[in-house]
């Protein structure tokens, strides 16, 4: 049952502040398309009707790191890019994912040359690790939903690396 | 007589004292010379009215590792009047590699030159603009040596701070 139902037959909801924002931010995570190399065709394709990253709260592709929650690295990403890539995350307000998306960007993959960073877990903090060369779109969606599911089970304060309070005993009991 | 059997005389005709090492292999015809004659020669198929080669497709080069003349420069032209393509090499010595560019003479060689210095080291005298290409500029090595490992030299190639 949706929001919209439940509240147009009670009237009103009972729920956790953390339940809601959770909600609110895992159907609205924007992504911050980072399309390298080839694995960008297929990040443009999860855009495209057929596969719909709109039905995610997704679509809303910004070119900014301003404005964005989730980072797709789609490409190989060479020791030169590293940089424009950190860059771009650095600016990226928190709280903030990496799907690093193809096996390029996760470890390198084929290119185990000179040339090419080993994975960008060496100077990201990756979140999802998505296996293929390039990944299929649908396998992308199961990436977004992965985090979504990180993002729901993730207290509030929790985004700000605010320890939680040990519960308070009240009267001795 | 065919475009392919006309280059040879001519170019004899024009500089007679040079010696052109002539390869055919599978109807693709190669002309080696010696590496000062580079703009001479290149200008010339270029501007012949005949031949005229006014497209120049890529430059690059090879790594001998073991030969005297260690570097091969390879020059592939092609004339869009005659669809005829050729390519022309010329050796050049390990200890500073250099030869006269030719981006006087085809300006499409610009970048082309430049990747081939960024990947061998090859100096092209005269170049306007000779940086690397690929890599960092303060880079100090040249990938496509056959000395350079494959995975690179550790630390040579600076990565974000975590
Ligand atoms: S994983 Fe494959 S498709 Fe993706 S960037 Fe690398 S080579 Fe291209």
């Amino acid at each position: 049952m949706g929001l919209e139902a439940k509240l147009m037959s009670d009237g009103f909801l009972t729920t956790t502040i953390d339940a809601l924002v959770g909600w609110a931010r895992e159907s609205s995570v924007w992504p911050m398309p980072m399309g390298i190399s080839c694995c960008g065709i297929e990040m443009m394709a999860v855009a495209g009707p057929k596969y719909d990253i709109a039905r995610f709260g997704s679509e809303v592709m910004r070119f900014t790191p301003r404005q964005c929650d989730v980072m797709l690295v789609a490409g190989t990403v060479t020791y030169k890019m590293s940089h424009v890539v950190k860059k771009i995350y650095d600016q990226m307000p928190d709280p903030k994912w990496v799907i690093a998306m193809g096996v390029c960007t996760s470890t390198g993959g084929m290119y185990r040359s000179y040339s090419v960073v080993q994975g960008i877990d060496h100077f990201l903090p990756v979140d999802i690790y998505l296996a293929g060369c390039p990944p299929r779109p649908d396998n992308l969606l199961n990436a977004l939903m992965l985090i979504q599911d990180k993002i729901k089970n993730t207290k509030a304060r929790e985004f700000q690396n605010i320890p939680l309070l040990e519960p308070v005993k009240v009267n001795g009991n | 007589m065919e475009i392919k059997d006309k280059i040879v005389p001519l170019l004899q005709e024009q500089f007679p004292e040079t010696n052109f090492e002539v390869t055919d292999f599978r109807g693709d015809l190669k002309i080696k010379f010696d590496a000062s004659l580079i703009v001479p020669v290149g200008n010339f198929l270029k501007q012949h009215d005949e031949l005229k080669f006014n497209m120049c497709e890529d430059v690059t080069a090879v790594d001998w590792a073991t030969k005297k003349k260690r570097f091969t420069i390879i020059y592939h032209i092609y004339s869009l009047e005659n669809k005829f393509r050729l390519r022309l090499a010329c050796d050049v010595e390990e200890n500073h590699p250099h030869i006269e560019s030719v981006v006087p003479v085809w300006k499409s060689a610009n970048w082309y030159e430049r990747e081939t210095y960024d990947m061998y080291g090859i100096k092209f005298d005269n170049h306007p603009d000779l940086r690397r290409m690929y890599m960092p500029e303060e880079y100090e090595y040249y990938p496509l040596r056959k000395e350079y490992p494959l995975m690179g030299i550790p630390g040579d190639l600076t990565l974000p701070k975590k």
